[in-house]
């Protein structure tokens, strides 16, 4: 299943990544030849076989739904771009 | 270059202790390494302040007769690794500026053992790469060269910082991480010895993250008891990542010397690919040799889905990395580039903070987990990966403890190689040999198989059941026994 220029810009677009429009017939060259070489994955019959959720079956683990850790804003916001009383700051998001 | 740095882990832990020198000198030799080593560029950030009041905490525990396990023994850490207050970049630009305020939780293990740090190790920009080119920092330069030529070669990767600063004596050992091959092809590419535990032996607390059913840490190391020695400290039950085991670690020291005696070793037909040397299917058929030597038993095993791994992890992990990777938006931690509304900013802080390698497997996992995509591919896919599972666990329950396989289809090749081809997936084929044990789960060791005719490293790997790295250990201290211990370049940097 190739992609098409559109798909490409759509793609980005869901990914949250600017494209230049000169390089979106690169990217398609290069999206279309890792989509080729998936394809043989097609000549594998996988009728009744389960997808794989757990690499190792293991159990998960519950613990009790408490507050374990916290309580130290400066050190979760010290590495923002931006940040001011602890709050992360964003462009307007609301007119 | 200093005695000190020649040492395996295993003597300078055990000259350490005995000391007969103190781990600031060993420190200050590494460190005098490291600075004389940067035309290799395999480290990102020296940490040599905080390695020396490391190393004078240990030389303070040692003598008072205390200390861990490692004490004094200075390592490199990969720059995937998050350290407490020393910048940790992934080697991706999106990340600039990045201090984490917590620790790993394997580096935490390797500190609490008394371990000291070098520095941060480069790798491909969040350990997406097979030579070590696509980080932001630029490319590592194997200590490796061809004899009479001075033409550059990568030492492998993602963890290609790690590799290159084992094998060019710049830290006594290195953490690595593995998603599809990222230690066992370097590790392969370097002569030097790397395993990737079974996925749940180590914490991927604090790592970060690029697919997280298949990322997995493990040492890069110069000799199989050193590599015991590194994973030792590393694994082990961590509550902040559910899906690590808790389950107790053995002494991968000990089992390393049990032999081979009585163990059935698979060799899978499938691995003899296309296009594959004359030298590696030599050495493999060597290797298979020295340990039926050693009293194993060799016997041929079919492992039919094992081409499928490839296109079926190219589906698996880049679908994972899109969703890791959202997270890095501009407004957390690490780059913004304005925007006009706040779309616009996460859309051209991704652009300018991600690499093209990057930037290509968030589009292609963005694609196959869209509306109308997921069941032909993502589904798929992961449908094959049970398969491919299967295929081990019927190889295993018919006997055998472990397969042999080369590590990789070639040795090094120029650094600047990758840039030419035009097409990803023809470096993608270098991940042929090791991406199906990370599919599977199962813990893979690779371990210098001897030389090409050029003089360059070729790396054998072993692959073994979930949770038995012993025999891997055991079978790996057999082949490093047969080929002696690699003789690594002499300073040409």
């Amino acid at each position: 299943m190739p992609v098409d220029t559109a798909t490409v810009k759509r793609i980005a677009r869901l990914a949250r990544l600017a494209v230049d429009d000169k390089d979106v017939p690169h990217l398609q060259n290069e999206l279309n030849s890792i989509l080729a070489f998936v394809e043989q994955l097609n000549e594998v019959n996988v009728d009744n076989v389960e997808p794989m959720t757990s690499v190792t079956p293991m159990e998960m683990k519950k613990r009790q739904d408490g507050v374990t850790d916290g309580g130290y804003a400066d050190l979760v916001t010290r590495n923002a771009p931006e940040s001011e009383d602890h709050f992360f700051v964003v462009p307007k998001v609301v007119e | 270059m200093s005695e000190l740095t020649q040492l395996t882990l295993a003597e300078a832990r055990d000259g350490l202790k005995a000391r007969k020198f103190s781990s600031a000198e060993i420190t200050r030799a590494y460190i005098a390494a490291i600075e004389a080593a940067r035309p290799l560029n395999a480290f990102i950030l020296e940490t040599p302040e905080k390695a020396l009041e490391m190393a004078a905490a240990s030389d303070a525990r040692l003598a008072k007769g205390d200390g861990g396990p490692l004490e004094g023994v200075p390592l490199g850490i990969k720059d995937l690794y998050c350290t407490r207050d020393v910048q940790t970049t992934a080697a991706s630009r999106i990340l600039t500026g990045f201090v984490p305020p917590y620790e790993s939780t394997v580096t935490s293990h390797l500190w609490r053992d008394g371990a000291v740090m070098l520095g941060k190790l480069n790798l491909d920009e969040f350990a997406m790469g097979s030579a070590n080119e696509t980080s932001a920092f630029g490319p590592v330069i194997s200590p490796w060269r061809v004899a009479g030529s001075d033409v550059k070669l990568v030492p492998g990767g993602s963890s290609g910082g790690s590799a290159a600063a084992v094998a060019a004596h710049l830290c006594a050992a290195a953490t690595a991480t593995d998603t599809g091959g990222s230690i066992r092809q370097p590790a392969a590419f370097t002569g030097t010895v790397g395993i990737k535990p079974t996925y749940g032996r180590c914490s991927r607390w604090g790592i970060v993250a690029f697919a997280s059913s298949l990322d997995q840490a493990g040492p890069i190391a110069r000799t199989i008891e050193d590599a015991a020695l590194m994973l030792q400290s590393m694994a082990g039950h961590d509550p902040m990542d559910t899906t690590c085991a808790d389950l107790p670690v053995p002494d991968y020291r000990a089992a390393a010397g049990r032999g081979v005696k009585g163990l059935k070793i698979g060799i899978p037909e499938e691995y003899r690919v296309d296009g594959m040397s004359g030298e590696i299917l030599a050495l493999w058929n060597r290797t298979a040799d020295y340990l039926k030597d050693a009293g194993a038993e060799v016997v041929p095993v079919s492992l039919p889905h094992t081409r499928y791994a490839l296109p079926a992890y190219y589906i698996v992990a880049p679908a994972e990395c899109s969703s890791n990777l959202a997270r890095y938006d501009g407004v957390r931690y690490g780059l913004r580039v304005p925007g006009k509304d706040i779309i616009d900013m996460y859309e051209k802080t991704r652009a300018a903070g991600f690499g093209r390698e990057v930037r290509r497997r968030i589009l292609i996992g963005t694609y196959v987990l869209s509306a109308g995509y997921y069941d032909a591919y993502y589904e798929r896919a992961r449908k094959v990966r049970t398969l491919i599972k299967r295929d081990f666990e019927d190889v295993y329950a018919s006997g055998v403890h472990a397969v042999l396989t080369p590590a990789t289809p070639t040795a090094a090749f120029p650094v600047g190689e990758s840039a030419r081809q035009t097409d990803p997936v023809e470096m993608y084929l270098n991940d042929v040999f090791t991406v199906t044990v990370n599919m599977a789960g199962l813990p893979g060791l690779s371990v210098p198989g001897g030389f090409d005719s050029r003089g360059l490293p070729l790396g054998m790997q072993l692959i073994g059941r979930p949770f038995d790295e012993e025999t891997l250990f055991a079978a790996g201290q057999v082949i490093e026994n047969a080929v002696g211990r690699v003789r690594y370049p002499e300073k040409w940097w």
